[in-house]
């Protein structure tokens, strides 16, 4: 039963290049073999090339031991797939969604009883079973759609980054899953482009513009770039500018923020640089630390691209300044009965970037809508430099940008146009509308697509025009709602350099996300669940609420989970 | 085919038919639009012109104008307005609120008495061709009984030499909401065949179900029984409904028998549900769904079925096009049975033809449906 | 215009024309529907069928068919030889209708004595009947009135009949600036219906409600385009009408655009409502569609108003098809006065101000 391709090359009609070009590869039985890489780079191509969705144009293909272009039949019969957006009937309920893929994957009617008992407790979904897969939470539909695909106990599971948009606690609650079902001795192919969910993977297939760059275990991976991963703790300074200053050196090819501290990459063969060089302060120390899957990922693909580092504007009169940007007093807002912020308060000092965390549904978008004027509350006060958006005349709607989900830009018309309507739509005009429009042109090197369809862009690029759009204007309060959902290191990297620029330049920053490499650049989080604030403090406040003598260096994500759980458990 | 196949089709109708019931827009596609539509076509749009306002002129006070007026104002198709001067109804009649003008122009007395030519003058609003024909027949008519009466006046009793008797069968009251609510039953089940249905498969396309669907063994016939069924279904209640509510709150008569008419109305829908199938297979989102489905179904269904306007008397070109829309056969079928009866030399030579379109249009669709995504 | 405002509206306009799908639904269905319907949407009487049992030898019978035969409507006579066979042919629609002259017929005419035919007409095509109708009354009143001369002397007395504004009866007068009215509706609703539908599904609106644009403004944004295309789209099927269909235009062009625009902007409103109102395309799409079929069976395009039932008239006022129908041929054809004109375009202003102050209302209600 085994699986496996070789050399499959997939294009897809009238596309320039292939989609995918000689890929090979196998899937073991029993073990969860990750399908990474950015955006693009042919992973949906791959899982619907061994589901038989899509025929390939050369190479050979086995999946369960049988050819997908002449036993399709037999081989749906043998393979469970959840799709992207996991292929739920909104309009049905849990249980209906359940007979439903339960007659097409012909369950024998003597079974179901005992199959829908063990997938609905195996969830945890029993309690909403007749609850419509619409009214579900991301993580629950994620659960849900799990569930429809294992219903005929599979030999391979074929998943297609089921952790977009999902929060930690349900991606932890899938991964035991899974983890589960490796015991039965399915084989499990997980897409992701999340490169730490990669690193639990035994195996994995490095996808990079539809060829492999690499397979194997993730270990292999990074046992090849030890000794080359650092970090620098104990800054002083500000670790901003230290990790701006550190990527510009020729031996670092990449670097994050993590918390107080920085975690560097660093070429091949070069010594660690010195703390002090790198404005760290004098209680600055550089240690080695273990390689991640991440790193040797960064590394394969050639680090961070060093030209698309946005120039630093000189440091701004930041110091000191602890004046309130952004305030929130009592905030809440009920949906009928149902309470989704319920009595928060926050402040957000200028110049800080402050993130706001929660499992889904847990009301961080709600709260977030409310602090930009999209939503009304229904009570209490939010407030941007001292108005109340919603209420606020457009010229205090000026002071700030707002960059919403998925890139909101016009996908039929031009980057320039793009440009232009957000120009106008600020009241940029003559002579500051051009010189704003060749600054973002410039910092975001813009130049050789502003005739292309933002539409056809490159996801990093929409990103980076999207993030132009936002800031053209020259916003001192930015709000960023989930800015890197379901985006590669590479480009979350390049992002998070020019919004480190902007905040060097002295604009605050409130963002979402359910991504904690991304909080880690946070100098404060607010964590909410079930509609109010539970925790707030710098990354390393919070991960150190979860230290203990089994966890001596917990994650952020541990402190999310051990959170989350107390305040669960508390209520109960 | 095997019990697997079975459980696949009836697990496929099911959950297409809770989505039916569930879905506002399916409700409102079949539930609101054929409601709406028979309401309209039942009390609304009605090409029986009674009552057509018309303005009269007694620019001549005599007696035979006078008597000329008691006649139009008698008259069951004219609601008449009577001045003196031809000048105050023009501009009436220029905005539309009167449909003609007839002129008895001053020394009309006179010059009948001396024998001279002597003319009663009709102007009609020609904009709306159709009502202008009709204010003509309808004053010629009234022309002729004033004519009439004079001769007996002046003794000479002798009655029309030739008359005509008319004899309109089927819809003896010339009610045209008769044949304009069965014509509309064959919108409505468009409607429900045609656009409800390209709407929902390009809905599955759009939010990734049918690639969860095609995952599973399903196979063509299984997706296909899976869509006609709960909509054949639901187009055959809508129909019930229609008829119901054209016999029972609008009176028209149902002369043929209901068994013919379900053939009828099963072998159109099946053709209509193949034709959204197909548009489905093309479009790639709901949007082009809607918009392919309206253009080449739901117009064609309106315009060129000969339901409310006339074949015949469309250019030869447009005539010929008409051939190819389903809904013309249809509309013929329902037109005769409602009004006349089970008559095989309309209903087998219409049925035929429809029958045709269901074959072929199902065929093509199996053969279009895509097992696969594509590439 | 202010800025923002202008960005805006710049913005939508050249989104409708870069979307390759909102492209085709302004050019080519009007375009099509424009052709088509044009010479499919007549209710005039041609190309009848006649059948003929004529169980009379005589002469008289022979004149009287003939006169039939000859008129350009009878295109073609069907002798038909029983009463079952007339039967037939109408109930197969083989003849739409039938003349049954009897036996007795020139005998009795010989005599001196009243003689009469029958006409068999088919009900389940009412309006066609009816003309068939009158054609053949007016055939046998000439046919009487050259045999039997009256004695009264009143022979002189005539009635003459004149069609004004339209003396030859052709309907593609009333049609086509009739499928002007509802081309220019059918754009513009779909249009402003999608605008708010399609930010609001694509993101983008948040991004439009986090700038300086109030709703207002926003919705300033999205009318005002929607009202540039619709003049534009109008003047395209203005010109079309009077160059390809020859329909004569008599009355004022500013008029007619002072109407039109008073027109888009009711419609526009009506769009603005359904967009505020749904929440993703198709929803608008149903809206728009659920909105235009009524409005079309209302306005008086496929049947007069004046047959429908009083509370539908009443409620055909609320329709802005309705008034501009009465303009637009007003103005095409009969030299409407700007008098008559305002009469009818101050109620397609209520509903523009109605409509338009609804959707705003929604728009801010929605936060």
């Amino acid at each position: 039963m085994t699986t496996r391709f070789e050399n499959l090359t997939f294009r897809f009609r009238g596309a320039p290049s292939a989609a995918l070009d000689g890929v090979s590869g196998q899937i073991a039985a029993g073990r969860v073999t990750g399908l990474v890489g950015p955006d693009g780079a042919g992973k949906t191509t791959l899982i619907r090339l061994l589901d038989g969705l899509l025929l390939a144009e050369s190479g050979r293909i086995e999946v369960c031991g049988l050819d997908p272009r002449r036993d399709s039949r037999r081989l749906r019969e043998r393979v469970g797939y959840m799709p992207q957006r996991f292929g739920l009937y909104e309009d049905l309920t849990v249980i209906e969604n359940l007979r439903l893929y339960a007659d097409l994957r012909d369950l024998p009617t003597a079974e179901r009883r005992a199959t829908f008992d063990r997938l609905l407790g195996f969830t945890d979904l029993a309690r909403f079973a007749s609850r419509r897969a619409g009214a579900l939470s991301g993580g629950m539909k994620q659960k849900l759609g799990l569930a429809c695909a294992l219903l005929r106990r599979p030999r391979l599971l074929l998943l297609d980054e089921p952790s977009v948009g999902v929060d930690p606690v349900s991606r932890r609650e899938l991964w035991r899953m899974v983890g589960d079902l490796l015991d039965d001795g399915i084989a499990v192919l997980w897409s992701t482009a999340y490169l730490d969910e990669a690193e639990r993977c035994d195996d994995v297939i490095l996808l990079n513009a539809g060829r492999v760059l690499f397979v194997g275990p993730p270990a292999t991976a990074t046992r090849e770039i030890a000794g080359r991963s650092i970090q620098v703790r104990h800054i002083t300074g500000n670790r901003r500018d230290l990790l701006d200053k550190a990527l510009r050196r020729p031996e670092v090819i990449d670097g994050v923020i993590q918390g107080d501290s920085v975690r560097l990459v660093l070429a091949e063969g070069v010594a660690a640089p010195d703390a002090a060089d790198l404005g760290g302060g004098t209680k600055a120390r550089v240690e080695s630390v273990p390689p991640r899957f991440e790193d040797a990922f960064m590394a394969r693909l050639g680090g961070v691209h060093k030209s698309a580092l946005p120039a630093r504007a000189a440091a701004a009169p930041t110091v000191g300044n602890t004046e309130a940007v952004v305030e929130a007093r009592d905030l809440t807002k009920r949906f009928g009965q149902f309470t989704a912020t319920d009595r928060v308060n926050f402040t957000i000092r200028s110049g800080e970037v402050f993130g706001l965390l929660g499992p889904n549904g847990a009301g961080k978008s709600t709260t977030f809508r409310m602090m930009c004027g999209l939503l009304r509350p229904t009570s209490g006060m939010a407030r941007v430099a001292g108005r109340d958006l919603l209420e606020a005349p457009g010229a205090a709607r000026r002071r700030i940008g707002y960059m919403a989900q998925k890139f909101s830009l016009y996908g039929d018309l031009s980057v320039r146009r793009n440009l232009d309507f957000f120009a106008g739509v600020y009241g940029l005009s003559g002579r500051r509308r051009r010189d704003a429009q060749a600054e973002m042109i410039e910092t975001f090197e813009l130049t050789p697509h502003l005739d292309r369809k933002a539409g056809d862009l490159p996801l990093g690029f929409k990103q980076r025009l999207a993030l132009s759009c936002a800031v053209m204007h020259r916003p001192s309060v930015l709000f960023l709602d989930e800015p890197t959902s379901g985006v590669d290191p590479q480009t979350r990297r390049e992002f998070w350099a020019h919004i480190n620029a902007r905040v060097a330049a002295g604009v605050t920053v409130m963002v979402t996300t359910h991504f904690m490499e991304e909080a880690e650049y946070c100098d404060r989080i607010l964590l909410v669940h079930r509609g109010r604030a539970i925790a707030v403090g710098t990354p390393d406040d919070l991960k150190a609420r979860a230290r203990g003598a089994d966890r001596p260096d917990p994650t952020l994500e541990d402190a999310f989970l051990d959170l989350v759980a107390a305040e669960t458990a508390a209520a109960a | 085919m095997n019990a697997a196949r079975w459980r696949r089709i009836g697990g496929l109708i099911r959950k297409e038919s809770i989505q039916i019931l569930r879905d506002p827009s399916s409700l409102l596609i079949a539930g609101v639009l054929p409601l709406v539509l028979l309401v309209l076509f039942g009390f609304g749009v009605s090409l029986d012109a009674n009552r057509l306002p018309i303005g009269l002129a007694l620019e001549d006070t005599g007696a035979q104008g006078q008597r000329l007026a008691r006649v139009f104002a008698a008259s069951r198709f004219f609601d008449v307005r009577v001045d003196h001067d031809r000048r105050h109804f023009e501009d009436d009649l220029a905005a539309g609120h009167l449909k003609g003008i007839v002129v008895v122009a001053r020394g009309f007395e006179a010059r009948l008495a001396r024998g001279d030519p002597a003319s009663v003058q009709v102007i009609t609003d020609g904009t709306e061709a159709n009502t202008a024909r009709f204010v003509e027949n309808y004053a010629r008519g009234a022309w002729q009984v004033w004519r009439d009466q004079r001769a007996i006046d002046a003794g000479d009793a002798r009655p029309v030499p030739v008359a005509l008797e008319p004899r309109f069968w089927f819809n003896p009251e010339l009610q045209s909401r008769n044949y304009l609510v069965p014509g509309s039953i064959a919108v409505i089940m468009t409607l429900i065949g045609t656009l409800l249905t390209a709407l929902v498969v390009a809905r599955e396309w759009e939010r990734g179900t049918m690639e969860a669907l095609l995952s599973t063994p399903v196979g063509t016939v299984d997706l296909l029984a899976g869509k006609l069924v709960p909509y054949f279904g639901l187009g055959m209640a809508a129909m019930a409904m229609a008829t119901l509510l054209a016999t029972q709150v609008f009176g028209v008569p149902l002369r043929g028998s209901v068994g013919w008419l379900i053939v009828a109305t099963a072998v159109f829908l099946v053709a209509a549900l193949a034709m959204g199938l197909l548009i489905s297979t093309l479009a790639r989102n709901q949007f082009q769904a809607a918009q392919i489905a309206v253009i080449s179904a739901f117009l064609p269904a309106f315009l060129l079925s000969g339901f409310v306007f006339e074949i015949d008397a469309m250019p030869p070109v447009i005539q010929a096009i008409t051939h190819i829309v389903p809904a013309r056969y249809f509309v013929a079928c329902l037109q005769t049975l409602f009004l006349v009866g089970d008559i095989p030399a309309v209903l087998l030579p219409n049925l035929a033809v429809l029958t045709g379109f269901a074959g072929g249009l199902v065929v093509l669709v199996g053969l279009k449906t895509r097992q696969r995504l594509e590439g | 215009m202010a800025g923002p405002l202008r960005a805006l509206v710049i913005k939508e306009l050249l989104a409708v024309w870069a979307d390759k799908r909102s492209r085709m639904v302004l050019i080519v269905p009007p375009l099509i529907q424009l052709l088509v319907f044009s010479f499919a949407a007549t209710q005039e009487v041609r190309n009848v069928h006649l059948g003929v049992l004529n169980q009379d030898l005589g002469k008289e019978s022979r004149e009287l068919v003939a006169r039939f035969a000859a008129s350009p409507t009878f295109t073609r006579i069907v002798p038909l030889r029983h009463v079952a066979d007339m039967r037939e042919a109408i109930e197969s629609q083989a003849v739409l209708a039938a003349l049954h002259v009897g036996p007795d017929f020139s005998r009795r005419l010989a005599a001196g004595h009243p003689a009469s035919v029958q006409l068999v007409l088919d009900g389940r095509k009412s309006t066609a009947a009816q003309a068939v109708y009158g054609y053949a009354r007016h055939i046998l009143s000439g046919f009487a009135a050259e045999r039997v001369p009256r004695s009264t002397g009143d022979d002189a007395s005539s009635l003459v009949v004149r069609h004004w504004f339209n003396s030859n009866l052709d309907s593609l007068w009333f049609t086509v600036p009739g499928l002007l009215g509802i081309l220019i509706m059918l754009v513009s609703l779909i249009v402003t219906a999608l605008s708010v539908a399609r930010e609001r599904e694509m993101g983008t609106l948040d991004q439009l409600l986090v700038s300086p644009l109030g709703p207002g403004a926003i919705l300033l944004g999205k009318a005002l385009p929607a009202l540039i295309i619709g003049v534009i789209e109008g003047t395209v099927i203005l010109l079309a009408a009077v160059v390809v269909f020859g329909v004569p235009f008599t009355g004022s062009l500013a008029l007619l655009y002072a109407a039109m625009t008073v027109y888009i902007a009711a419609v526009v409103g009506v769009g603005l409502f359904l967009s505020s109102l749904s929440a993703t395309q198709q929803q608008a799409i149903l809206g728009a569609f659920v909105f235009m079929v009524p409005a079309i069976l209302l306005s008086g395009f496929a049947a007069p108003v004046e047959n429908m039932p009083d509370w539908l008239q009443t409620l055909s006022l609320a329709d802005p098809l309705r008034h501009f129908l009465r303009i637009i041929h007003g103005v095409f054809l009969k030299d409407m006065p700007a008098a008559t004109v305002l009469e009818f375009a101050w109620p397609m202003a209520v509903i523009a101000l109605v409509t338009l102050g609804a959707s705003t209302w929604l728009f801010r209600s929605r936060f």
